[in-house]
């Protein structure tokens, strides 16, 4: 965590903007949101000390909705975009939010990169197994056998295995939540992002409107039934062998966090300014 | 949540006056915070049957958030914690979950979900009220709980005056899923 505030704590409501979410309803995006602003308030965060940074879908949208810094980026660079800002701002907490299909397939890279280089920021991922805004497209951790429309028969495809990834890539911190229990989510997500280095948190939220079968994951979310570790081959044997539904931390690491010494800037930002002006 | 997701109930719960006024408010401040937020949702994708109806349950719990500060003689609201109250199975009693909404959802289907919420404000408060060493706490969480009785009772006269919905209620002749 870079900054706390002196005065009273705000509450998690005053991290709310006054835009409206336009998700659909029934979401689970809606509860993210709520654990996100929970997760602020809990560590007394001021909001002009903190950055939200997206890319492109649906859960893309969340930096909006906050009252904090956001930046809503190009689509899969949102951990490229964050790294930046935290190499640059050290003092800033930064969040980086967004989808599977955003972080995993388009933004694949930037993930194992940033899992490598172990920036001090917190990547939150709501994984509902689908490209919703662009109306049903299988995305890399959806099931081979899920049929759709755009999809009959399903992609025959083996699934993305995000946590596993991460945590062979180097992150510091991985742990898995659902939004159904926005309260426990905000726990998890504080942990992350009081958590030196690169903090990845996955969290199941169900898509209604494209996979309503996902309402069922209520009942097959449980606690993880052992603690975090701090030992990677144990972590990745529970990752590897658990059915997804496991909730909690499940790895924590302590290897220090990227920071390289900042040099001065050469350049002001109207040179800046006017190297690109076409 | 799934039951198997619960988590077993804190043994050493305060349960003094201020635990449970600050409870008590903030069940109510939640429901009617959620309410809200499902009345804006339902605006974004013009039903506005059920917007409305959202918005009333709203103003109705922040009412009752309102009449409960009135009956506290300080006539203070508590202070949360900056991330709100923690509550044995995730979120409070009266809190409707995210995920029982449905974008052609109708008033019935509403007055469902807040039916449900009710009953398990009813069944807070009165297991409440049998935990506590506190005859004053008691005897208020007891009347809480009378009350959401109550409440539960209106919603459900409420049900009975609404139109059930059709069958095929959710059918979108205008699906969001579709290839041409």
């Amino acid at each position: 965590m870079s900054t706390a505030a002196a005065a009273a704590p705000l509450t998690w409501q005053a991290f709310k903007s006054d835009y409206k979410p336009i998700w659909c309803p029934g979401c689970g995006d809606y509860s993210v949101l709520a654990s996100v602003t929970k997760a602020f308030a809990m560590l007394e965060l001021l909001p002009e000390n903190v950055a939200v940074v997206s890319g492109i879908g649906c859960s893309s949208r969340i930096p909006a909705y906050t009252n904090c810094y956001g930046f809503h980026g190009v689509h899969g660079r949102a951990l490229a975009a964050g790294t930046g800002l935290k190499i640059a701002r050290p003092d800033l907490t930064v969040l980086v939010a967004g989808g599977d299909g955003d972080g995993y397939s388009i933004g694949g890279n930037h993930f194992l990169h940033a899992c490598r280089r172990n920036v001090d920021l917190t990547y939150v991922v709501m994984d509902n197994h689908v490209y919703g805004m662009t109306k049903g497209q299988p995305s890399p951790t959806t099931e081979p056998d899920w049929s759709s429309k755009l999809s009959p028969g399903g992609t025959g495809l083996r699934t993305f295995h995000p946590l596993v990834i991460a945590l062979a890539a180097g992150a510091n911190f991985i742990a898995r939540a659902f939004s159904g229990d926005p309260n426990d989510t905000a726990q998890i997500l504080a942990e992350a992002i009081r958590t030196p280095g690169f903090s990845f948190v996955e969290i199941l939220s169900p898509c209604v409107t494209f996979c309503p079968e996902q309402r069922e994951w209520k009942s097959l979310v449980r606690p993880a039934p052992v603690a975090a570790t701090d030992d990677p081959v144990r972590a990745a044997r529970r990752i590897l062998t658990d059915d997804g539904f496991n909730i909690g931390v499940l790895y924590k690491g302590g290897r220090k966090p990227y920071q390289p010494l900042l040099g001065r800037a050469t350049k002001r930002l109207a040179d800046l300014e006017a190297e690109f002006a076409i | 949540m799934s039951k198997r997701m619960r988590k077993p109930k804190r043994k050493s719960r305060s349960t003094g006056w201020e635990d449970f006024l600050a409870r008590a408010w903030a069940m109510e401040i939640e429901a009617a915070e959620r309410y809200a937020s499902f009345a804006d949702a339902m605006d974004q994708h013009n039903n506005r049957e059920a917007a409305e109806l959202f918005r009333k349950l709203a103003r109705i719990e922040q009412l009752h958030a309102d009449q409960l500060l009135e009956e506290n003689p300080s006539k203070r609201a508590p202070v949360l914690p900056p991330g709100g109250l923690r509550w044995d199975g995730g979120e409070g009693p009266e809190t409707a979950a995210p995920s029982e909404l449905h974008y052609r959802m109708q008033p019935y289907h509403a007055l469902q979900i807040a039916l449900a919420c009710e009953k398990k404000a009813n069944k807070f408060f009165a297991g409440y009220a049998s935990r506590t060493a506190d005859a004053k706490v008691r005897k208020a969480a007891r009347e809480m709980a009378e009350e959401e009785a109550e409440h539960v009772r209106l919603i459900e006269d409420w049900l009975k005056r609404t139109p059930v919905p059709e069958k095929d209620w959710q059918h979108d002749p205008d699906p969001p899923l579709v290839s041409d």
